[in-house]
């Protein structure tokens, strides 16, 4: 393969869209969102176990391309065990890494795959909709989430 | 699938020589355009068109008395008469100008629906309406109480259950609205023998023609609907462009859409008269270099020959339809015979959006998603599919190329 597509389409993030972690309803949920990319038709409900501020597990379920599958996939394996705060740290991180591709992600963490999204600025929101539906999961109020 | 025999092909790839767009390298391969159910590409002739008015006679229309205004009208309303003789209306006043398909079908929803109907009264569609044919008469019977009904297809095949039409054309119903070209499934339905019915049982209708009226010879007495609409940009034209005809009877009473200059007889502070028409209907100044535009693609296209673009389209689509769906793992919804020229297609495993991703970086600009059916796609049980739209520019090598393509794609996903 090829230069930047090789870069959008890393090995992990095949992998992870092929077989998605963490793809189930998470029955002891305390919070939950939906988010959705509607002129794409991606759509995902994400299930936090938040045991105080700590994300005691983390599913989701949905539908939707590669970029988007692996992303909420990724997503969920890194966030098991962290506080609420150390959540939304990491997703500014992430969304500073797929819209700016700067990344202050170490190569061995996984989320570094994401860095090639920022050159295809149509998928950007692929990238992200995990991850602003976490924000509303996230949140007292979960709302339904569009990225559009 | 009957194909065409042997002489076309060459003189279908000269006239890319036509299309300055089309000589471009994209990602470091040869462009292949397979997005013009979206919007066309421009031959060098409408480019020109655009440039002499604005070089030469730009100026408003209808007002001046002067040299450059006479020109600028003369050529809008020669425009007009053009699109008259494109489509066989009776005369130029039946012709309205708009922005696109999308406004035409919004000014008959508001105009002449807020109008006509009335609770409890039917407004009939389709299931195959792309978004612009569904949400302004979503609204429209939201208004006036009127119910919306939908003229059910028969599946994947994507074909319309005739076997229905009189049920859904009686008790009730005032208004019939459909595409002639689904832009999804690729159906060519037909229109004439269904407004002919809807006629009969006293329903109006409208056709939707935005894929249409590049692509086959159209006639409105023909088709007996009462309006048609569609877009400049789909058949060679500028953006910003379209047209809706509509029957003089229908037209006159109708109340006007949009209000303001151009379109008035007299404006007293406290009452105004309209204009005749087409002028009722086009407040305000029209897109005239646009019109102008129109003007030299109807040129083109009729240059060229609308009978044997349908034909070249028919044949592309045919053999795209037989190669894609020989490849393992790939499903082409619409009709298996007698379709328009595109092909819209599932890939087992790969979602729609990577697919599109991946062609793009080999020069191949198609399209993905709901492409405006969401609908539709939710009865048939779809998130997206790709799609690849072809015109008379495109080729066989170019489907050959899609087609490898798509076994690159197969192979990165691995599936
Ligand atoms: C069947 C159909 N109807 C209506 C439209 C809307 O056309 P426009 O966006 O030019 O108004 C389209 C274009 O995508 C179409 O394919």
């Amino acid at each position: 393969m090829f230069g930047e597509l090789s870069e959008l389409y890393q090995e992990v993030i095949l992998d992870h869209s092929r077989q998605p972690r963490n793809f189930r309803v998470l029955d002891g949920a305390n919070h939950q969102a939906q988010g959705a990319n509607p002129l794409c038709g991606d759509q995902l409900t994400l299930y936090v176990d938040l045991a105080g501020e700590v994300v005691r597990d983390i599913s989701f379920k949905g539908a939707g391309c590669a970029i988007a599958k692996a992303s909420a996939s990724l997503m969920t394996t890194s966030l098991k065990g962290k506080t609420r705060a150390e959540a939304r740290a990491l997703a500014a991180r992430f969304r500073e890494l797929v819209l700016a591709g700067k990344s202050d992600f170490s190569n061995s963490d996984k989320l570094a795959a994401f860095a090639g999204v920022h050159k295809f600025p149509a998928r950007v929101k692929c990238a992200m909709l995990a991850w602003r539906t976490l924000e509303a999961a996230l949140t007292e109020s979960p709302e339904r989430v569009s990225t559009e | 699938m009957n194909r065409l025999v042997e002489k076309p092909s060459r003189k279908w790839s000269a006239l890319r020589a036509d299309f300055p767009v089309l000589r471009q390298k994209v990602h470091g391969h040869p462009l292949v355009y397979f997005d013009n159910a979206a919007t066309s590409q421009k031959p060098r002739m409408v480019i020109d068109a655009l440039r002499h008015y604005y070089e030469h006679d730009n100026s408003n229309v209808h007002r001046g008395i002067h040299e450059l205004s006479n020109r600028a009208t003369a050529a809008y309303e020669g425009a007009r008469s053009r699109v008259a003789q494109f489509i066989h209306a009776r005369e130029p006043a039946e012709i309205v100008f708009t922005r696109g398909t999308t406004e035409g079908i919004n000014l008959v929803a508001h105009s002449w629906g807020t109008e006509h109907l009335k609770p409890g009264d039917r407004i009939l569609l389709t299931q195959m309406e792309h978004h612009s044919n569904l949400v302004p008469w979503q609204l429209l019977a939201q208004r006036t109480g009127a119910q919306l009904l939908y003229l059910p297809i028969t599946g994947r095949d994507g074909l319309l259950d005739l076997s229905q039409l009189d049920s859904y054309l009686t008790q009730g119903t005032k208004v019939l609205a459909m595409t002639h070209i689904s832009n999804t499934l690729g159906t060519v339905n037909p229109v004439a023998e269904i407004c002919g019915r809807a006629r009969e049982l006293g329903v109006t209708t409208l056709i939707d023609a935005a894929q249409s009226a590049g692509h086959l010879c159209l006639d409105v007495q023909a088709i007996g609907c009462d309006f048609l609409a569609f877009s400049g940009h789909k058949l060679c034209g500028p953006t910003g462009i379209g047209v809706l005809y509509g029957r003089r009877e229908r037209l006159e009473a109708m109340p006007p859409y949009q209000t303001g200059g151009d379109m008035i007889a007299s404006v007293d502070y406290d009452h105004s008269t309209w204009n005749q028409l087409p002028h009722k209907f086009e407040a305000g100044t029209p897109h005239i270099a646009g019109a102008i535009g129109l003007h030299a693609a109807m040129d083109y296209l009729d240059a060229i020959g609308r009978n044997d673009i349908f034909k070249h389209d028919q044949e592309l689509a045919g053999y795209a339809y037989d190669r894609l769906s020989s490849m393992k793992g790939i499903q082409v919804l619409g009709p298996s015979t007698g379709r328009a020229g595109l092909v819209s297609f599932l890939m087992e495993s790969v979602h729609a959006h990577d697919l599109v991703t991946v062609a793009d970086q080999f020069g191949l600009a198609l399209r993905g998603g709901h492409h405006c059916n969401q609908p539709l796609m939710k009865l048939l049980g779809i998130e997206a599919t790709a799609r690849a739209s072809f015109y008379f520019y495109n080729t066989k090598v170019e489907v050959d190329r899609l087609v490898d393509v798509l076994g690159e794609i197969r192979k990165l996903f691995g599936s």
